[in-house]
Parts: structure tokens; C-alpha cells; sequence
């Protein structure tokens, strides 16, 4: 099974990077970005083939190392 | 006095910590991170400076999860004295025994430059050498020091008088010209519940000879080996 994990900070945290890209867009000339938030994805394949052994593990990842829950979210997407 | 100074891969303080505790008469141990406990009688841990595991996936989040923290933790919960400094607060956030976390600068620079600092108490056993409110030339390099809880968190950690260092002009002013790095209320060093594990951004390790430019940091290892 595959999975993907998106880690996005959460709103209303300062992201200085995102900021620093939406200036850089908007020096290139790319035009209609309003704003960017930078963050992270991680491609996860897993040795089980049921969904909710998967689910857990991927949980468990996300909660304790994958996001830092004090800044970021998480969303987690099972392939089917 | 016993400390021990925990290495992890990309540590790169540690013999930097190891002097100033050995020159203010501490017992100094190293201690590997793959170590599961402590040596016997370690009144102090040290986490010191560096880039553990290269930064990767955050500052801090690697180290922050290695087998000897467990150790660092029981240590912590028996009122053990822990000391995280600059990588070693980012550790000390990420393992959850310090509330927040240390986010890139807001001037998105590395900073690295001598710095003052106002001294928020001086009954704690870090800073029983200095005085309350007592400025203190220390050095800052850091890239991700920039200190951000939420605000109910925040409001807890000042509401009990948890902030042990602010960035501050020489005067000990608070204002925004020293908050280098963009922190929430200019907090460069906070303590936990107890106030036996402390954490903090800036360097005292790097000035404890005339030689190299200045003592004011001697006081909290002095401080560390008298309260031990």
C-alpha cells in the first residue's frame, strides 16, 4: 500500500520561507499568486495491505515525528 | 557536580559545553545517543549545540526521538537539571519536555554575532551567579531560533514566570531592534515547570575566557556546579 502525508503549517503561523517565495514569484513576473505556503509531503509505502493497520501506523507517524502538531497539520491519503 | 553531555551525529558544541563545565569544577562525561541511560549519579544533562541528523525534517526532530532522551526524560521528571543549548533547545522542544518550538528567523538569515541578553531571574539553578535583570554579552548562530508558542501556551509560560532570558539592548531594553530573531515576546530562553530543565537559543559557552572575548557566560555553569 502507498501512501502520502501532507504536512502544512497551520494558519495563522508566520511562514518567512513562503513569504520569501511569493516575493520571488512576484519578481519573475508570475502573475495571479496571491499568496504561498510552504510545506512538506512524504511518499509512504507500507508492508500491510489493510486499510486500518495502515491508517494507525500512518496516525502514529504523522503524531509523533512526521508534523510537529504545535505548528502543522497533517493530511494523510491512502492510494487505492 | 556530574554532567553529562549528551553527542548526537552533527553535535559540534560539545567540547565547547565540556570546557566551561569543567572550568567552573564539574565531573564531565560524554554520554552517545544510542546510550539508554545516563551514568549513575548525573546531577546535570547537557544537550549541546550543533546540527543533529543535518537538521533534517526539523530542527531537532530526530534528536529529539533518540533512545537517550528517555533517559533524559526520567532524569527531568526525578527534578534532574537538564540544559539544552541553541540545537539542544530545538531537541529539547521537539521531545516535548519544553513547550513550542523554534521557527526559521524571521529575517530568514543565519545569525551569528555577539549578543545581549536580560537576565528574567536569578533564583533558578542556572542563574544564581547573576542578578535579576542583569544584562549578559553572550554570542547568537542560529538560523531557526525564532521562539513561537500559542497564546494560551505563551500566556502560561509568562504567567508563570518561565522565561529565563530576552534578547535586549544594552540598556536591558526589550525592544524590537535586539529581538534578532523575530521570537514571541523576545524569549531567548525558556524553563520547564519545574524549572530544572532549561532551554535557551544563545551561546553562554562561548564566552568564559578573556582571551576569546568576555566572561559573562561563566555564571551559569558557576551557577549549575553551586546549586548541585
Amino acid at each position: 500500500m502507498r501512501a502520502r502525508v501532507t504536512v502544512t503549517l497551520k494558519s495563522g503561523v508566520l511562514d518567512p520561507q513562503g513569504k520569501a517565495i511569493e516575493g520571488a514569484l512576484r519578481s519573475l513576473g508570475v502573475e495571479g499568486v496571491a499568496s504561498v505556503r510552504q510545506g512538506k509531503v512524504f511518499d509512504v509505502e507500507l508492508d500491510t495491505g489493510d486499510q486500518a493497520r495502515a491508517e494507525a501506523a500512518l496516525k502514529a507517524a504523522c503524531e509523533r515525528l512526521l508534523a510537529n502538531t504545535v505548528i502543522e497539520n497533517y493530511r494523510v491519503e491512502i492510494a487505492s | 557536580m556530574k554532567a553529562a553531555v549528551i553527542v548526537f551525529p552533527g553535535s559540534n558544541r560539545e567540547g565547547d559545553v565540556l570546557r566551561a563545565l569543567r572550568q567552573a569544577g564539574a565531573e564531565v562525561h560524554t554520554v552517545w545517543h544510542a546510550e539508554t541511560e545516563l551514568p549513575a549519579g548525573t546531577d546535570l544533562a547537557v544537550l549541546p549545540g550543533g546540527f543533529s541528523y543535518g537538521d533534517y525534517l526539523r530542527c531537532g526532530a530526530i534528536a529529539g526521538r533518540a533512545a537517550v532522551m528517555g533517559a533524559v526524560r526520567a532524569h527531568a521528571a526525578r527534578g534532574g537539571l537538564v540544559l539544552g543549548i541553541c540545537n539542544g533547545f530545538q531537541i529539547l522542544c521537539e521531545s516535548g519536555l519544553l513547550p513550542g518550538i523554534l521557527m526559521r528567523n524571521a529575517n530568514l538569515r543565519f545569525l551569528c554575532h555577539r549578543q545581549k541578553l536580560r537576565v528574567e531571574r536569578n533564583d533558578t539553578a542556572f542563574t544564581r551567579a547573576y542578578a535579576k535583570d542583569q544584562v549578559i554579552d553572550v554570542c547568537v548562530a542560529h538560523g531557526e531560533g525564532n521562539y513561537f508558542a500559542d497564546e494560551e501556551t505563551l500566556r502560561r509560560i509568562e504567567g508563570e514566570g518561565r522565561v529565563a532570558f530576552r534578547y535586549a539592548n544594552a540598556a536591558g531594553g526589550i525592544v524590537a531592534d535586539a529581538n534578532v530573531n523575530g521570537s514571541l515576546n523576545a524569549i531567548a530562553g525558556i524553563y520547564s515547570e519545574g524549572l530544572n530543565v532549561l532551554g535557551m537559543m544563545p551561546h553562554p559557552e562561548n564566552l568564559i575566557d578573556d582571551l576569546v572575548g568576555g566572561t559573562d557566560g561563566r555564571g551559569l555553569f558557576e551557577s549549575l556546579v553551586r546549586a548541585a
